[in-house]
């Protein structure tokens, strides 16, 4: 089996002894066909256990293994090593503070996940005698897409808005909003819209598009931000420029009927 | 175990250094100072009509200065690359879906670019190009 040998500059960072984070680098013997996360495994067993990341299944599912890697936020799991030339910089994902090392504290992402209500709140609730809530494949099409994030929260890491205005509800959280708005069984756009239609919420991104660029399952947070901006300035349209134009909330109504049309 | 997160601040002025990406976004952004600056343009020349012949033909001769033309050159293509990135984006923020497919995108950034062709010709018909 092919071997290489690859310097990996990683940054280190210990709450209990240090007051500023600073590189440490590592060479270590790797396999051609191994990614980033394989180099630092390595490094943990073989070179320095005290390194600290996180990482779950090597498969690009479970979205733990979120880092810069030659500035760019990726999936460790996912960046093969053969793509790289010379040193290879790793460090925490960007925007987030760090713990320890290449650990990130997500409670600012976790906090804002919860409030854009990522689930189904049915628009009629029916009793379980009456069977599930049905669906077309069209139906299902029409927010499939937004149901692949994986939260790693790359997005979060590719956004410079998010980056300097930390308040910004950001890609990932917004899109599961759109997700959620976007499933027919739904009916919570309106409390939803309290979060989304906000200057914390979509109208803090200026589409630079970097998170539908990094995004390692393809969810497309740019897209799903534009055309929740689009809606809300209908919402705004409709209520305040209307003779007897309706709020947000009846411009839901109004689109669930022309959904069942 | 008390935790003692280090927080790395984003540079406030020079994070778009960081990746070409946002380089292209600033740069995106920029061409807007050039639109803005031929409104503003096209304004005083509407003021400079009211006020009468004498003032209308002034401005004509100020549009033919070196500077002016070096303007409306630099506005041109700002406009052309901010129009086409916003083109660009249309597929994103207006995805058309069919049953259970989607439109491909390009179609949908296709018909604005087609769009903006015709309305250009009618523009330029209207004002006597042909």
């Amino acid at each position: 089996m092919k071997e290489r040998t690859v310097q990996l500059e990683v940054l280190r960072y210990n709450p209990d002894t240090d007051t500023e984070a600073h590189f440490q680098r590592y060479e270590v013997v790797c396999q051609e066909e191994w990614v980033v996360l394989d180099a630092l495994n390595k490094i943990k067993a073989d070179i320095d256990p005290t390194l600290n990341y996180r990482w779950s299944c090597h498969m690009a599912v479970c979205g733990s293994c979120g880092m810069m890697i030659n500035g760019e936020p990726k999936l460790s799991c996912h960046a093969f090593l053969r793509d790289y030339e010379g040193v290879i910089r790793v460090e925490p994902l960007a925007h987030f503070p760090v713990e320890r090392d290449l650990v990130t504290a997500p409670d600012d992402f976790m906090e804002k996940l919860k409030r854009v209500k990522p689930y189904v709140i049915p628009k009629e609730k029916k009793p379980i005698s009456e069977g599930e809530y049905k669906q077309t494949p069209a139906q299902l099409m029409k927010f499939r897409q937004y149901s692949m994030c994986i939260n790693c929260m790359l997005c979060y890491a590719a956004c410079p808005q998010y980056g300097l205005t930390p308040s910004f509800i950001g890609p990932a959280a917004l899109t599961l909003a759109h997700r959620y708005n976007q499933d027919s069984r739904d009916g919570g756009r309106m409390a939803r819209q309290e979060v989304v239609a906000t200057h914390e919420g979509v109208w803090e991104c200026t589409f630079v598009g970097a998170c539908s660029e990094v995004c390692p399952a393809q969810v497309d947070p740019a897209s799903a931000l534009q055309q929740m901006k689009i809606t809300s300035s209908l919402d705004w349209i409709v209520e305040h420029l209307i003779p007897g134009g309706r709020s947000a909330g009846d411009a839901a109504s109004r689109e669930d009927a022309v959904d069942k049309s | 175990m008390s935790r003692k997160p280090l927080v790395r601040e984003c540079p406030p002025t020079t994070w778009y250094f960081r990746q070409p990406r946002y380089l292209r976004y600033m740069s995106r952004e920029i061409t807007s100072i050039f639109v803005g600056a031929y409104c503003v343009l096209l304004v005083v020349g509407l003021q400079r009509l009211a006020d009468g012949p004498t003032a209308w033909e002034g401005f004509l001769l100020a549009l033919k200065s070196p500077a002016s033309i070096v303007f409306h050159f630099l506005a041109l293509v700002a406009a052309v690359y901010h129009a086409a990135t916003w083109f660009n984006a249309t597929q994103k923020a207006m995805p058309l879906q069919i049953g259970e497919s989607f439109v491909p995108g390009n179609l949908i950034s296709g018909a604005h670019y087609a769009a903006w062709a015709v309305l250009s010709c009618v523009v330029l018909y209207l004002a006597g190009v042909f």
